[in-house]
């Protein structure tokens, strides 16, 4: 049986359909990453499987329960972490997993649970007087204090430092060594291809693109040609003097140019001929193998500095 | 697989838990234990020496505040700080988190309710501890069981009516006005601060809510001219009746997030109304 099922689900909010009939399955002890952009329903697909919203229809079993009954089973087997959600500041951070773990029937002991999360040092700390990255270990480690089967993570990593970054991968690797199923919404294409078994790409309530990392990337079969915007060069005009040159559909995102090609050595032959002619240097010019960035941004769409 | 714990396990603890938060929120304690007793050293050192004429018979104003004060902070424990204090877990996202774990709901509302009786029952006993010590308050023992009931009554209801509050105020920015808009002006006019006519407007006017029978009740019960073992029904019926409608509503209404996401209740509600 699968970990999770998901069939036809929709969801309205008033006049808004924000879920369209969604479909997918997780299998136990597999990581599946759900991507989209900002409104794309994924907080919301979550928030149904958590139980903490009501599905408008379609079928829903998490860990072969409806979570819209939110039994105490239920609620035992899983694991949320919380896009947002606040914990006691006055007690230090002991005190507030003392305290969560006494509500299930198994909790994972605690000086684990600090260990995995990195916080023995801060564990006689008050919650109030710690950073954002290191509450947000907080927030990890109260998911996985009653030792779940299944773990929710809702954008687990927004706000981590690169190190504390590497650190919650390792911890959802170790966790996955362990048999737990998780559920991940990132915004981080690098975090989802690192961790993720499968994808699940969601754009306007519709599932658009699923399958593995490599799988995904390999569907679009292109190459990322990129480089620094030369100083002569506009930005308001670098999206249209490349897509010249380049034949291509160009990118720009900050200073960084690119464009994802078909046929890379012809472009780069176009493109560096140019700049030749032109007597400009290319800095940081790159030609590499499309990434689940790319394959993201295909499929959504989204426009230039938008993409979230 | 083990057992989850016992029931009442989980409530000492939730209620333990709920008290070591209030000790731990300064502003919590400050309005709720500390300046009910600065009033009360306040108002005995300005207006101690004058009486009060209660029955026809001549009451010294020190005795009068300490058991309206002693009401009053029970009110405070638990309307007040369960109007103030929940509504910024609820906006933090504190009680959502706990709706995520398999703590049986009940049992976290438990602690909440059952803390603020603690405190209450601790406020107002500290009260009446410094009215004794230090105003002269007679203690008649034969009135004591109707004093504890009538604080029980009191903090009970009070404590139903600020879950009722909470469930109406939709975000905590303004959860201390419409606490201190609610109860306030009715603590004037309820015997609390100053005594009240017998009769008139704001007598009838404060005759409809519970706080006035509630400190009356409770006040009587130091009161030496009231004869009798101080139980009076009626007004503690008055004041039960309340609590029923406060914890109807809150039952009926209570919200685990913030009102911008509707509640699992709220929203099924919505859409059943919705595929009628």
């Amino acid at each position: 049986m699968a970990a999770i099922e998901v069939r036809d689900l929709h969801k309205h909010y008033g006049d808004n359909h924000a879920v369209r009939g969604v479909s997918f399955d997780v299998e136990p002890g597999e990581v599946y990453a759900l991507l989209g952009h900002n409104g794309a329903g994924k907080s919301t697909v979550v928030e149904i499987l958590e139980g903490h919203r009501m599905a408008s229809s379609g079928e829903v079993s998490v860990l072969g329960f409806d979570p819209a009954a939110a039994a105490r089973e239920f609620r035992d087997r899983i694991g949320v972490v919380l896009q947002t959600s606040g914990v006691e500041n006055e007690f230090t951070v002991r005190e507030v997993l003392d305290l969560y773990s006494s509500a299930y029937r198994t909790p994972r002991p605690l000086d684990d649970v600090l260990a995995l999360t990195g916080l023995e040092a801060k564990a006689d700390e008050r919650v109030g007087s710690l950073s954002g990255g290191q509450r947000r270990r907080v927030d990890l480690a109260l998911g996985i204090v009653g030792a779940p089967d299944l773990l929710f993570l809702d954008e687990p990593t927004t706000g981590f430092d690169p190190s504390a970054r590497r650190l919650s991968w390792d911890l959802v690797e170790q966790l996955c060594a362990d048999g737990t199923t998780v559920l991940l919404t990132t915004h981080y294409l690098d975090e989802a291809e690192h961790l993720a078994d499968r994808v699940g790409v969601l754009g306007d309530g519709v599932m658009i693109a699923e399958g593995t990392p490599s799988a995904l990337i390999d569907g679009i079969s292109g190459t990322v040609v990129s480089f620094q915007l030369p100083e002569s060069i506009e930005t308001t005009d670098a999206v249209s003097t490349f897509g010249a040159v380049m034949d291509a559909e160009v990118r720009l995102s900050g200073r960084l140019v690119e464009a994802t090609v078909e046929r890379s050595t012809s472009v780069v032959h176009r493109l560096t001929g140019w700049a030749v002619e032109h007597n400009i240097e290319l800095l940081g010019l790159s030609v590499t193998r499309a990434s689940l960035e790319d394959v993201y941004l295909q499929l959504t769409a989204a426009p230039n500095g938008e993409s979230s | 697989m083990s057992d989850y714990p016992s029931n009442l396990t989980l409530v000492v603890r939730q209620i333990r838990y709920q008290v070591t938060y209030f000790m731990r929120v300064p502003v919590a304690l400050f309005f709720t234990l500390i300046l009910p007793i600065v009033m009360l050293v306040l108002f005995n050192a300005l207006f101690g020496d004058n009486t009060v004429t209660i029955n026809g018979e001549e009451w010294p104003v020190r005795q009068f505040y300490t058991g309206g004060l002693a009401a009053y902070t029970a009110v405070s424990a638990t309307y007040s700080n369960i109007g103030n204090m929940v509504p910024i877990r609820r906006d933090e996202g504190i009680l959502k988190r706990w709706r995520s774990t398999p703590l049986p709901t009940w049992t976290y509302l438990s602690g909440v309710i059952g803390s603020s009786v603690v405190i209450a029952f601790t406020g107002a006993l500290a009260m009446i501890a410094m009215g004794v010590v230090l105003y002269d308050l007679q203690i008649d023992w034969a009135k004591m069981p109707a004093a504890f009931v009538t604080l029980l009554v009191g903090v009970a209801t009070f404590a139903a009516l600020g879950m009722a509050l909470v469930s109406i105020i939709k975000s905590a920015s303004s959860s201390a006005a419409l606490v201190n808009a609610t109860i306030l002006p009715l603590a004037f006019i309820s015997d609390v601060f100053v005594v009240t006519e017998d009769e008139g407007f704001l007598h009838n006017l404060a005759s409809i809510f519970p706080l006035k029978p509630f400190v009356n009740a409770f006040q009587n019960c130091f009161n030496p001219f009231v004869d009798g073992s101080g139980f009076e029904p009626g007004k503690l019926a008055f004041v039960a009746a309340w609590g029923v409608v406060g914890g109807v509503i809150a039952v009926k209404r209570f919200s685990w997030e913030p009102s911008g996401a509707p509640s699992r209740r709220g929203r099924r509600a919505q859409e059943a109304a919705v595929e009628n």
